[in-house]
Order: C-alpha cells, then structure tokens, then sequence
C-alpha cells in the first residue's frame, strides 16, 4: 500500500474492516524506514519494540470494536515532545541522555486512543533553525531532492511524512516550524491557535509563541489529528477553555462568498517569482470555486522579523537557562559551581542555540530592555492589530509559507541574518497567536514544492481546513 | 548626631496545602526531594499553574495590612542562576504586584507608630543547598522549591531596634491570625532582610546602606540591627564610608559581616512570564476573600475586654499567643464564664506551660475538658484548691476530670457531721489561733479555712465549711 497517499480515515476504515491489520500497517511504515531512512535522516529515535507493544494493544481495541480514531495509527513525534520512558533529546547534547518520566499532554491524548509510535523525529536544536541543520545528531535530507534542506525546526517530522514513513506525525511551531517544513517537502501542516493545544510537555523554546501541530498528507488529516489533541489542559494554564468540536466540520461544503485577503508585502521582491505565480494561481482557483480575493495591505509585516527574534530569543534565553548541568543533562567539569556551569552549557549547546540564548539576554539586559524587548512587544500589539483589521474585510489570509523553495544543505548555515530573514512569511502568525494551514500548491521548474498559507482568525481552524481542503479536492499535489 | 534609617522585606511561607505553581505538597520539611514533581524541578517541557488559594492569601494579607488591592497583577521571571532554583528563574511580580500601599500600627517604647507598607508580592521560594563538610558535595533539596511566598516591603520608617522587633511581632501575630503563614521563624517560614543606614538627624539625604539577610528570630534582628547601628557610627565617626553591601548576621558572634558588595549584583533580566496569565480580580471575589478573614487581634481584644471583663492586660496576653488564645476561645465556648476560663489558664495552665511541664502543641486534653474542670471549681463540685491537683494529672494522664475526681474521691458530699468533728479537732489542736481570733484578729480565720478545707477534702462545700466555722469560733 502507499502510506503516502492513503487517508487516515481510509486507514482507519482498512483497520476496523481488518483489511489490514495494525501491525501490517506499522510493517508498511517500517519497510519504508528501512529502505530510505539511512538517506533520509527524519528520526532521532526509531521506537519499534515500542511500537510492536503499542500496536498490540491497538489492534485489542480494535477486535473489542473499541477502537477510537487514531487507534492503531502509527506517527512520528517530534523529538521536543516528551515522552515517558522514551529518549527527548530536543537534538541537543544537553539532552542527548534525557527520558523524561512524564509524558506531553498531546501524548498522553494520543495514547488514550492507542496510537502507535514510530519514533522520534530529528529537528533543529531546541527547535532553533529552519533547515534541521542545527541538529546536534543528524542531517535530514528533503525526501523530494536529497541535495536540499527539508526545512526546520521540524523537519523531522515532515520529512518522515513526506517520504512516507508515517500516515501523520507532531511537529511544533514557534515562529513556522510546522509549515515551512511541510512547504518544503510538499506536504501540509498546520498550526493551531495558541492555546488550542496543550504546550505541557513541549520542551519550551518561545513560551508565548509555541504550539504543537499535525504535518500530514492533506488538510482533513490534520483535522482529524487535531480533533485528538487540542483541548483545555489544567496543567498549562495559557491553553484556551475551549470544547473541541470536529475541526473538519466545515469541509466540503463551498467556498463560494468566502473571502480571502492578499496582502500585497506578501508578494513583494523578497518573494521567488515561482513561489508568487503558484500561490496567485491557487488564489485564482479559489476565486473560481466562489471565494472573493480582497486586496489588502500589512505595512508592519516587515517588523515582523526583528519583533520574533527579540521576544522568542528573549523567552528563550530564559528557558534555557535551566539547562546547568545540576539535575538532568549533559554535565560538564569545573572546579566550583559556576566553572561546571559553563562547562555544561559550553559543551552543551550548539552555536544556533548559543547565539539566540546571547541575544535573548541582551534584549533583557538593563539599559536595553526598553529598547529592544518593550519595543518588540509594542510591534507585536501593531502586528496583532494589523490582522484585526485584515480580518475586518476578510475571513482568510493568503499568502506563500516560504519565499523560496527548499534551499541546498549547508547553503544558509553561515549567515544568520539570511536564515531569519526567511521567516518573515510564517512569524506574522506566531506573533498573533494565529491558526495557518500550509498546503502545498505546485513545484518550481526543478521539481521543488510550494506551499501556501491560509492564515485564519483565532480559533477559526475550522474555515481554513475548509479552503486547504476545498483546494486539495481539486488539487491533488499542488497542480 | 547620627540617625538610624531602617526598611524591611520580610517573606511569609503561606500556609496553603500545596506549593503556589504544581501540586506538591506544601508542608515544611521531609525527607528531601520528597515533596517535588517534574514542575517544581524544572524539567523540560513542564509548567507552572498557579494556585488561586496562594492568591486568596496574598489578597487577605493585603486587607489585614491596609493595602490597595490591584484589580490587574501579574507575574514576571527574575532569571539568574543559583543550584538552588531549578528553573534559573525565580518567577516572582516586578511592576504589577497583587498589593500596594498599606501601614501596619505599632506600639514601639510606649509610642504609637505608624509603619508604611510599600508592595507586597506573591513569587515562589527556592530550594535547599545542603554542604557536607565531610565529602566536600554540595547536596541540593527541592522540597522548598515553589512554596508559595509573599513579600512584604515597607518603607524607611524604622529609626530603632525597637521599633523592627516590634514591628515584626505585630506582623508575625496579624500574619497567624489571618491564618496566611504560621509565622515559624526559626523553621524559615517567616524571613526578615533588613536595610540599615545612618545620617545626620533631619539630612535630605539618606546615608549608603547595609543589607542584613534572613535573620532568624526576632532578638537576632534586634542584635543585628543594635550591631550594624555600633558598625556604621564607627565608621562614619572614624571618616570612613560604608560600602552598599549584603551582610549576614551570626547569631554566636552577634556581629554582620560582608556577603557581597554591590558590585557583584546581578541583572535579573525581569520580563513577563508567557506561561502564566495575569490575573484579573473582580469586586465580587475581592469582597468574598475580605469577608473570609477571620477576627483579627484587636477587634479579639475588644471582645475580651467589653463582652468577657477579662482585663486589657490578660486579653493581650491570651492574644499574643495565639494557640493558647484559640484554646481559650475552644474552651470559652464549653463553659460560658470566659472571664474564670481565661484566669485559670493564664494562671495555672501557663504555669506548667513555662516550667515546661505542658507543651501547648501537644496537650493531652481538650479545651472543653479544661472547661469542665473549672465549672467543677466555680460551682462547689470540688474544692477550688483541687483544681490545680486535678489539672497536673490531667497533664500526667489524659483523664476526663470527671474521672479524675471519682478516682480521688474529690466531690464535695456535704457531709455536714463529719464536717463539724474535723473542725472541732481543728479548733481544739489550735488553741492559740482561736484566742488570736476571739482577741479581733480576724485574719487567721483564713488559716483556719484552709486548714478545714484542706482536713475535709471535700466532705463539705466551702461555704458550709465557712458558717460552721463561723459559728463554732463564736460560740
């Protein structure tokens, strides 16, 4: 069978009919891993005796007709996402060692209904990066071209989507993690309103702009991913108070009288001539399903870049801080207290890691908090105005997840500046606390995926699975 | 001449069931790394939750100390690094804490005062740093990670040793009474910084000052202050300048001595913490934690004194130690003669209770059973004089008091024969005192009482014993 293009509700469908079962399916995912992963990279940690036991009890539920949505579906997990008993490194040697003894809150979910985990999949370090390059273990290579980066901080995840060797997996976004991966390995990915799932259990890199997302084959997979973890959590006091209902519940009806704004910074000079005609003609296939195209403009998207790097640095300069060496983790030599200290976050951290930690803490520092970080957080309110005003005239945003299509390995890692720069299309959306769906809506000439995003007002999932899936109809691949 | 300007932190452990952001325990002490989780440990991924029983203390502690509750507050993190806070970052409230403003009345050398309360605070406690000389390891125990703390900052208004001891014993028994910290200063439960400098009297301008950390008693913060009062004076008076410094206190040498200047301090790099959402409070909550509070020390000692006649200085006595005073109100309501109540336990209760011999934590009785001891007394069921016997071995036994007097053959039987033969005897083996008597010296009748009531044990009333005896020296 190909993973690659079977639903989730068909395989949930295969599963109860016992046309396959639960572990025939989790074989197919393994044959795939063994053929590729060795190229590929996506996992950190393969978990299959795990996986075997997880399976069996699976396919129990199954036989007893007890079986939930996700029971018996195998994914991959990103490998910031704790799990009990199970290696979460966050590709860091500060953590190379670390099993945490709880599990996240979105993996407590998965396990109530019997899902089957494959493994844990590589990304940037301590989510840092936007390529998986700054994994202190492995590169993972773009399962579309080999030769390229599949994005980051998940990339991970997506790759093991996209290379079919998992139906689904978790990835988490803080400021495009989730969808510039999925863009660049052309599959879809979406992150939800912050505070639409639990954070308990991520290992915390920009608190106020993480969120934990399915990276899947369509839209409606993602829904249905997320129907299993968004929820109130007691134990993460910023996720929302909110009854889930089926996030898929809009899809298939018409988009018709939908409007969808396109804000035109979005489609400037920095943007790939390739990418801007893909999105356009995606536009334009919405518009002739019925949705309305609304010109719009958003001035302060060019903020949006210094006012991420600042706050996110600066909440991580601070979360990271509890990484010394004392109770967990890599532990490092000295004399005294503070010589061991320096030691372990030296040895530690990576150079991505250190260099946001140094910047994060300048931006708090005395003398310059008001400079940087106050400013950062008055641009933020500027940006989160500018999407309320967007959304006054318009139910959706339209725009390219990444500027250009997945870059060649090694190519960005020299030059920061270049790397943040590419995150100017996703960090609106985290700054706002948004939901964004990346779809992916055709190839560059070399065969590369482009993704777009329908960005969506807070907790609106709902509306924009319905365009990714209304496109997807009709769409399949992205033309 | 030289003038001592004071202002104080003080930290109260509040007394909620568990810590302020997880769900562990908040009692003092166990075995260490017992009480923790994975989110007062600071491992990755966790998050803090905070506790809404900690904000009601803190809201309460506000009222109690006359402040302005902010309908707005927030937390923030101060980020350093220290093995004792898992986290490397205290999260603690910089600009919007849950109380401002505020004064605290204290009586300081027979002068009335009025101390301003500058803000107080909710943040978390860190852990224990445990040195073992003999390996040379530092230990570190998370117990204490994450108690919830409050801390209460005044203003400049201290100019006296006495005026602090004063000041921290008042807010020590406002802090017990509310029922918001159990004021245990010697466990760290309450913690008391001191900031100390000295100037001209009426300068602009105050001198540099000394920090004088965790102090723990009230007598050591007395030393502590009369000590670096003597230090600054040399100083200034020998030309010298005093550093802006942190100092300890060692309670054995009774001196301070430098922790770190200033120099070394740290930039805490406060910001707003992302995981945790301010808290709005409306009218509604504020008015249903205000009316939670119970009955404060001074309105105690109004009742005291008008509603039981206990004098003023018996009702601050009984208030001032507040397990003995709730006893008292335990007991008062078993048997409604408060005033009689209040006697025998200020006299005879606290009698065993400084030789030792009764530990109030652990009395092996209640507080109706010390009632009926003294209603057996105020209604003639005994002998008065009985009742401290009765009291030792209900602190030796347990025994009901009932149970007791049957024992011991206590109760009064009225056995008015046997009562005028022991008399007789008495009257007769003293001839001398009757003579004194008869002569008009009427104060050995008391000798004589005691010596019947001692003889008869019981056999008759007090009373009856008096107009027998009465009756007998007259004829």
């Amino acid at each position: 069978m190909d993973i690659k293009s079977t639903s989730l509700r068909t395989l949930r469908e295969m599963l109860d009919s016992k046309e396959i079962s639960v572990s025939e399916l989790c074989g197919e995912c393994y044959k795939n891993i063994g053929a590729a992963e060795n190229e590929i990279g996506a996992f950190i940690t393969l978990t299959k005796d795990i996986a075997e036991e997880n399976a069996a009890s699976a396919q129990k539920r199954i036989d007893e007709g007890k079986a939930a949505f996700l029971t018996g579906i195998p994914l991959a997990v990103k490998d910031n996402i704790c799990t009990d008993g199970i290696k979460t490194t966050c590709a860091s040697k500060m953590l190379a060692d670390f099993v945490p003894p709880y599990d996240a809150t979105v993996v407590e979910k998965l396990k109530g209904q019997d899902y089957v985990l494959l493994g844990k999949a590589n990304m940037d370090e301590f989510a840092m990066g936007g390529s998986t390059q700054t994994s202190a273990f492995k590169v993972t290579k773009n399962p579309v071209d080999t030769s390229r980066v599949p994005g980051g901080s998940s990339g991970g995840s997506a790759a093991a989507v996209a290379a079919g060797f998992a139906p689904a997996a978790l990835g988490s976004d803080t400021g495009g993690s989730i969808r510039q991966p999925a863009a660049f390995c052309g599959v879809t990915g979406l992150k939800p309103t912050y505070g639409r799932v639990s954070r308990y259990g991520l290992v915390a890199f920009g608190s106020s702009l993480d969120q934990i997302g399915p990276i899947a084959n369509s839209a409606l997979d993602c829904g249905e991913i997320l129907n299993v973890i968004a929820g109130a959590d007691p134990r993460d006091a910023t996720c929302a108070n909110k009854t889930e209902a089926n996030f898929n519940r809009l899809a298939g009806r018409s988009v018709q009288g939908i409007r969808i704004a396109i804000p035109e910074e979005y489609y400037g000079e920095a943007v790939d001539g390739e990418v801007k005609t893909a999105v356009m003609n995606a536009a334009k296939e919405l518009e002739s399903q019925g949705a309305v195209l609304v010109n719009c403009k958003m001035p302060s998207l060019k903020y949006g870049i210094p006012a991420y790097y600042l706050i996110a640095c600066a909440e991580a300069a601070s979360n990271l801080s509890r990484y010394d060496g004392i109770k967990y983790g890599l532990r490092g030599e000295g004399k005294n207290y503070k010589e061991m200290i320096l030691d372990s976050r030296n040895k530690g951290f990576g150079n991505e890691v250190k260099r946001r930690i140094l910047l994060g803490n300048y931006a708090l520092s005395s003398g310059y908090f008001d400079a940087y970080y106050r400013k950062a957080c008055a641009l933020r309110q500027r940006i989160i105005g500018e999407y309320e005003d967007m959304f006054g005239s318009a139910d959706v945003v339209l725009t390219p997840t990444t500027p250009t299509a997945a870059f060649k390995l090694g190519s960005t890692e020299t030059d920061p500046v270049k790397m943040y720069t590419a995150d100017i299309m996703t960090v609106p959306v985290n700054i706002a606390g948004l939901p964004a769906v990346s779809v992916p809506c055709g190839r560059t000439a070399e065969g590369l995926p482009i993704g777009m995003s329908i960005v969506g007002r807070k907790f609106d999932e709902y509306t924009i699975i319905q365009i990714a899936d209304a496109y997807q109809r009709t769409c399949k691949e992205g033309l | 001449m030289l003038y001592p300007t004071i202002g104080l932190e003080m930290h109260a452990e509040l007394l909620t069931q568990s810590k302020v952001f997880c769900t562990c325990s908040a009692a003092f002490g166990g075995e260490p790394n017992t009480r923790c989780c994975p989110v007062c440990s600071g491992m990755p991924g966790t998050l803090p939750v905070l506790n809404r029983r900690a904000v009601e203390y803190i809201v309460k502690a506000g009222y109690v100390l006359n402040c302005d509750i902010s309908r707005f507050t927030k937390w923030d993190r101060k980020n350093y690094f220290y093995p004792d806070l898992p986290k490397a970052y205290q999260i603690s409230q910089m600009p919007r804490p849950v109380c401002l403003g505020g004064y605290v009345d204290i009586v300081s050398e027979g002068e009335e005062k009025r101390i301003r309360i500058n803000r107080i605070h909710l943040e978390e406690d860190a852990g224990k740093l445990i040195h073992d000389d003999a390996s040379g390891e530092t230990l570190a125990d998370y117990n204490r990670c994450g108690i919830p703390l409050i801390e209460i900052v005044t203003e400049p208004d201290f100019h006296s040793a006495a005026d602090v001891t004063a000041f921290v014993e008042k807010m020590r028994l406002l802090l017990q009474y509310a029922g918001i910290c159990d004021g245990r200063m010697e466990q760290g439960s309450l913690r008391c910084d001191v900031n100390i400098s000295l100037a001209e009297k009426g300068a602009k301008e105050l001198g540099t000052r000394a920090e004088i950390k965790n102090i723990n008693s009230v007598r050591a913060i007395g030393r502590a202050i009369e000590y670096e009062i003597y230090r600054q004076t040399e100083l200034i008076e020998n030309g010298e300048r005093v550093i802006q410094e942190t100092r300890r206190f060692s309670d054995s040498t009774g001196e301070t001595s430098a922790m770190r200047s200033k120099e070394d301090a740290q930039d805490y790099r406060y910001f707003p913490d992302p995981d945790i959402p301010p808290v709005i409070f409306t009218e509604e909550e504020l008015e249903e934690i205000r009316l939670s509070i119970p009955e404060m020390p001074e309105k105690r000692k109004e009742r005291y004194v008008n509603e039981y006649g206990i004098s003023p200085a018996d009702a601050d006595t009984l208030i001032n130690n507040r397990p003995v005073c709730l006893f008292f109100e335990e007991a008062a309501k078993a048997y409604d003669n408060p005033r009689n109540v209040a006697n025998f336990i200020l006299v005879e209760l606290m009698r065993r209770i400084n030789t030792g011999e009764a530990d109030m934590e652990n009395l092996p009785f209640t507080a109706a059973d010390l009632a009926r001891l003294v209603e057996l007394g105020d209604t003639d069921k005994i002998n008065k004089s009985c009742c401290k016997d009765v009291l030792r071995t209900m602190l030796e036994t347990g025994k009901k008091p009932d149970v007791i007097c049957e024992e011991e053959n206590l109760w009064i039987k009225e056995d008015l024969g046997a009562a005028e033969a022991v008399i007789d005897k008495i009257l007769a083996d003293n001839p001398k005192v009757v003579e004194q008597y008869r002569n008009g010296e009427q104060k050995v009748f008391g000798f004589l009482m005691g010596q019947a009531n001692k003889q008869l044990k019981g056999a008759a009333t007090p009373k009856a014993v008096k107009e027998l005896l009465e009756k007998k020296l007259k004829g």
